[in-house]
C-alpha cells in the first residue's frame, strides 16, 4: 500500500466501534443503568411530591414517640407509653421467637416424618402419606385460622382441659409445666459455667494435637458430653448439698381466677406455632426422605458386608452423605418458615409484620416502616442462611 | 437300562404372589416394634376415622356453605351478569379441549380428567338451589355444558389435525385478555367493577395472573442473573434476593401503600390490579431462579455449537438454550403454580376476599351465630377439599411431566 492511500480504505478494515462486542457491552450497560436509575428517580419524585402534599415527607422522627398501643405479648418488657422504636423491637423478637422454636420442633418432626415415609410398616408409611398430601396441598392461612379457630372453642379458665394436669387448656391460652430455678440455681450455674469451659479447653488442646500429628479426629461430641456431665455431676452435687434441686419442674395449680406456676403462651402464639410447625414439617420430611433416598444402596450394603450394624450404618454411612443433599433445601425451608410467621397478622398474633402494620396505620409513615420492615426479613433470613452456609461447608465432602 | 438316571427334580418356581398372612407378616408385623407401631396406629386411625365419620354425618353447619356457594365461587359478582364467569370458563375449556385433540399425551389427560369431574360436579349441582332471577345457566347445565365442550374440542381437533397449531397457539396467547375483557366489561358489556369480584374466581385469576404476567420478567431475570454483563447481572441477583428474602405479605403491602405514592394519581389504581402487580413482581423473582436452574443443566456443548454454527447472542438464546431450558422446567412451574394458588390466599390480609375470604365472610354471617360452635369447621373443610382437589391434582400432572421428560432423556 501506498502511504497516500486514502483513509476510506483502512476504515473498511478496522472494526467500526457499534459492531466490537466490547464496546457495545459497556454501551449496553450504561443505557441499562441510565434506564434504572430514570425510572427510580421517577418512582421516587412522584412519591415525594406526593408526600409533601399530604405533608407526610418520610422521617424517622417517630420512632422516638410514644406508641400508645398494647401489645399482648413480649419476650422483654413493654407498655403503650414505650415508643414506636421499642414497640418494633418487640415485634422483631416476637418473630424470632415464634421462628426459632418454630424451626427446632418442625425439624424433628420432619424428621419423624421423613422416616417414617421409609418405613417398612405398610401402616406407618401410608399413615405418613396421607399426612403430607393433605397438609401440603391445603393453604397455610387457610389452616393457621383452622387452628385459632379451634383454640376459640377452648373454655373459660375455671373448666380448663387438662392434658394429664401438666398442660392446661382454655381461652385464655395454654398453660404448661415449665422448669423453675429453684433457690441454688446460681450454686449450679456455676457447675454449668465450668463445665463449658472444661469442655472447651479440652476441644482446643484436642484440636491442637490433632494438628500437630496431621491426622482427622473426632473433638466437639466429647467436648460436649465432658461439659454435660459437669453439669449433671454439679446438678446432684447441689442437691446432695442443700436438699433442693436448682431446677424444679413448676407445675401450674389453678387459683380462683388463674394459674398460678407454669408459663402461660398465648392461643394466638400456640395456633401459630403448631400451623407452622405442621405445614413446615412436611416440606422437611420430604426433604429428609430425597436426602435418604440420594445416598445410592451400595453404600448400605458395602457397609453391612463389613459387618457394621444397622445403627452404625445409619449413623456413620448413611446420614453423613444423607446431610449433604439434605442441608441446602433444608436452609430454604427455615427461610420459607420464618417468612411464613408473617400470616401471624390473620390470626393477632403480634410479630413484626404485626406491629409494622400497626405502626403504619397510626403514623402514616409507610415509606420508613416499608423499608424498617424489609431490612428486619432480610437481616434475619441472611444471617439464617450465613449460618446454614457455615454449617453446610462443615459437613460437605472436603476434596483433595 | 434299569439305570435310573437321577434326574434332578424340578421345583416349582418360587410363588410370585404371596398370600395375606405373609404379606401382613412382612408388612406390618415384621419386627417386635413393628408390631407395636401397628397397633398403635390401627387404633388411633379406626378412632379418628370414627369420630370424624360420625362428626360429618351429625354437623349441623354444611347449609353454611352450600346455600352459600355463589358467595365462595364468585363473592359479588352481579347475579345477572354470571353468565360471563360462566363464558370465561368455557372459552378456556373449549381451547384445552382442542389442545387435547392436538397435542395428545399429557394435555388429554388433564382434559379428559377435567371432563369427568365436570359431570361429577353438574350431577351433584343438581341438588343447589337456582339463584333468583338468574340469567346464567344453572350449574348442573353449565357443567355437562363444559364436559360436552371439552370432549367436542377433542373430536374437532383430531378432525382437523395440524392445521389448529398456530391458530391454537394465538388463541391461547388471547385468551388472557380476553378472558379478563369478559369479566371486566367493556366494548359494550356492561363493566362490573373489580371490587365485585371474588371467591374462587379471584384465587384463579390472581394465581394465573401471577404466572403468566411474571412469565416475561422472570425469563428476563434469569437471562440478566446469566449476563457477562456486569452491571445488568448485579441488578438482577439484587431484585430476585431482595424479593426472595422478604415474605409475600410484605410485597402485597407494599404494593397497596406505596404504589399508588410511586405513580401520579396512583389512588385511582384498583385494589385488585395493585395486588396483581405485587404478586407478579414477587413470582417473578421465584420464576426467575426456577428457569435459571434449566438455563444451568443445559450442556454447555449446546451453546459452543450455536454458536459454531454462526449464530449470534440472541439468535443463541432464543433458538438453543431457552426452549430447552423452559421445556426442562416446565414441572417446577406448575410447582410454582400451584405454591401461588395457595398463596394468594394471602390477599385477604389486604382486604381482597378470596375463595378464603368468601368462606372467613359466610363464617361470620349473623344467621349462624345461633350453631353450637359455629359453622368455621364445615366451611373451612368445604374450601380446604376445593384447594386440595386443585394442588393434588396439579401436583400429579407436574409429576406426569417429569416422568416422561425424565424418559425422553433416555
Amino acid at each position: 500500500m501506498a502511504a497516500g492511500s486514502p483513509p476510506v480504505s483502512s476504515g473498511k478494515t478496522a472494526i467500526p466501534f457499534y459492531r466490537d462486542t466490547r464496546i457495545i457491552a459497556i454501551i449496553a450497560q450504561v443505557v441499562f443503568a441510565a434506564v434504572v436509575v430514570a425510572l427510580l428517580w421517577f418512582l421516587y419524585s412522584n412519591m415525594i411530591n406526593g408526600l409533601r402534599q399530604a405533608n407526610l415527607l418520610p422521617t424517622f422522627a417517630f420512632l422516638s414517640v410514644p406508641a400508645g398501643f398494647p401489645i399482648a405479648e413480649s419476650v422483654i418488657e413493654y407498655a403503650p407509653s414505650m415508643t414506636y422504636g421499642r414497640a418494633f423491637i418487640v415485634g422483631i423478637l416476637n418473630t424470632v421467637r415464634v421462628a426459632g422454636i418454630g424451626i427446632i420442633l418442625a425439624t424433628l418432626l420432619g424428621l419423624i416424618l421423613g422416616i417414617a415415609r421409609l418405613s417398612d410398616n405398610w401402616l406407618l408409611r401410608n399413615v405418613a402419606l396421607v399426612y403430607v398430601e393433605i397438609v401440603r396441598n391445603v393453604p397455610l392461612l387457610l389452616q393457621l385460622l383452622f387452628w385459632f379457630s379451634l383454640t376459640r372453642l377452648f373454655p373459660r379458665i375455671q373448666e380448663s382441659i387438662s392434658v394429664g394436669d401438666l398442660i392446661f387448656l382454655h381461652n385464655r391460652g395454654i398453660t404448661l409445666a415449665w422448669p423453675q430455678a429453684g433457690n441454688d440455681f446460681e450454686a449450679w450455674m456455676l457447675w454449668v459455667y465450668s463445665g463449658i469451659a472444661i469442655g472447651t479447653i479440652f476441644y482446643v488442646v484436642r484440636r491442637i494435637q490433632f494438628a500437630r500429628r496431621d491426622r482427622p479426629g473426632v473433638a466437639l461430641p466429647y467436648a460436649f458430653l465432658i461439659a454435660a456431665g459437669v453439669a449433671l455431676i454439679g446438678f446432684f452435687v447441689t442437691y446432695a448439698v442443700n436438699g433442693v434441686w436448682p431446677v424444679s419442674l413448676s407445675v401450674p395449680e389453678l387459683q380462683r381466677f388463674n394459674f398460678v406456676g407454669g408459663i402461660t403462651v398465648t392461643n394466638s402464639f400456640a395456633a401459630l406455632l403448631t400451623g407452622l410447625v405442621i405445614y413446615t414439617a412436611v416440606f422437611i420430611g420430604e426433604i429428609v426422605r430425597s436426602g435418604i433416598l440420594a445416598v445410592s444402596k451400595g453404600q448400605r450394603e458395602a457397609a453391612r458386608a463389613l459387618g457394621l450394624t444397622p445403627g452404625q450404618t445409619m449413623r456413620l454411612v448413611i446420614l453423613p452423605q444423607a446431610l449433604r443433599v439434605i442441608i441446602p433445601p433444608l436452609t430454604s425451608q427455615y427461610l420459607n418458615l420464618t417468612k411464613n410467621s408473617s400470616l401471624a397478622i390473620a390470626i393477632a398474633y403480634p410479630d413484626l409484620f404485626y406491629v409494622a402494620s400497626t405502626i403504619n396505620n397510626q403514623t402514616g409513615q409507610a415509606v420508613p416502616v416499608i423499608l424498617m420492615l424489609m431490612a428486619s426479613y432480610l437481616s434475619v433470613s441472611l444471617l439464617t442462611s450465613l449460618f446454614m452456609n457455615w454449617y453446610n461447608r462443615r459437613i460437605q465432602l472436603v476434596e483433595r | 437300562m434299569t439305570t435310573e438316571v437321577s434326574r434332578p427334580t424340578s421345583r416349582r418356581a418360587p410363588r410370585q404372589q404371596i398370600g395375606l398372612i405373609e404379606w401382613l407378616r412382612k408388612n406390618l408385623f415384621s419386627t417386635w416394634y413393628n408390631v407395636i407401631i401397628t397397633v398403635v396406629l390401627l387404633y388411633i386411625v379406626t378412632q379418628a376415622t370414627l369420630n370424624f365419620v360420625s362428626w360429618m354425618v351429625t354437623a349441623p353447619g354444611w347449609t353454611a356453605a352450600f346455600t352459600n356457594i355463589k358467595l365462595l365461587l364468585t363473592w359479588t359478582y352481579p347475579v345477572d351478569q354470571l353468565w360471563r364467569p360462566q363464558a370465561a370458563m368455557a372459552l378456556v375449556l373449549v381451547l384445552l379441549g382442542l389442545s387435547s385433540g392436538l397435542w395428545d399425551g399429557i394435555v388429554r389427560m388433564v382434559a379428559w380428567g377435567a371432563a369427568a369431574i365436570s359431570v361429577i360436579l353438574g350431577l351433584a349441582a343438581f341438588t343447589f338451589p337456582d339463584l333468583p332471577g338468574q340469567t346464567s345457566l344453572p350449574g348442573w347445565l353449565f357443567m355437562f355444558l363444559c364436559a360436552i365442550l371439552l370432549v367436542g374440542g377433542d373430536l374437532l381437533a383430531r378432525r382437523v389435525g395440524k392445521r389448529l397449531r398456530w391458530p391454537l397457539i394465538i388463541a391461547w396467547l388471547l385468551s388472557y385478555p380476553a378472558v379478563i375483557l369478559i369479566l371486566r366489561g367493556g366494548l359494550g358489556l356492561p363493566v362490573v367493577e373489580t371490587k365485585l369480584w371474588g371467591g374462587l374466581m379471584l384465587t384463579l385469576i390472581l394465581a394465573i395472573s401471577g404466572i403468566v404476567l411474571s412469565f416475561p420478567l422472570g425469563v428476563l431475570l434469569a437471562l440478566g442473573r446469566r449476563s457477562s454483563l456486569p452491571v445488568i447481572r448485579i441488578f438482577c441477583v439484587l431484585y430476585i434476593e431482595l424479593i426472595r428474602g422478604v415474605p409475600l405479605v410484605t410485597v402485597l403491602f407494599m404494593g397497596a401503600l406505596l404504589l399508588p405514592l410511586f405513580i401520579p394519581g396512583g389512588e385511582s389504581i384498583d385494589a385488585l390490579v395493585r395486588a396483581t402487580i405485587a404478586v407478579t413482581l414477587f413470582s417473578a423473582a421465584y420464576l426467575a431462579e426456577n428457569v435459571r436452574g434449566g438455563l444451568q443443566a443445559i450442556p454447555k456443548g449446546q451453546v459452543e455449537a450455536a454458536r459454531a454454527l454462526g449464530l449470534n447472542v440472541f439468535q443463541t438464546t432464543l433458538l438453543i438454550t431457552l426452549p430447552q431450558a423452559l421445556r426442562a422446567v416446565v414441572p417446577v412451574l406448575v410447582g410454582q403454580f400451584i405454591a401461588l394458588f395457595k398463596d394468594t390466599s394471602l390477599v385477604v390480609i389486604i382486604g381482597l376476599v378470596d375463595l378464603l375470604g368468601a368462606a372467613q365472610n359466610i363464617v361470620g354471617q349473623p344467621q349462624w351465630l345461633g350453631t353450637p360452635g359455629g359453622v368455621w369447621r364445615e366451611t373451612f373443610l368445604v374450601i380446604a377439599a376445593i384447594y386440595w382437589v386443585f394442588s393434588f391434582t396439579m401436583s400429579r400432572v407436574s409429576k406426569r411431566i417429569e416422568d416422561q421428560i425424565a424418559r425422553s432423556r433416555h
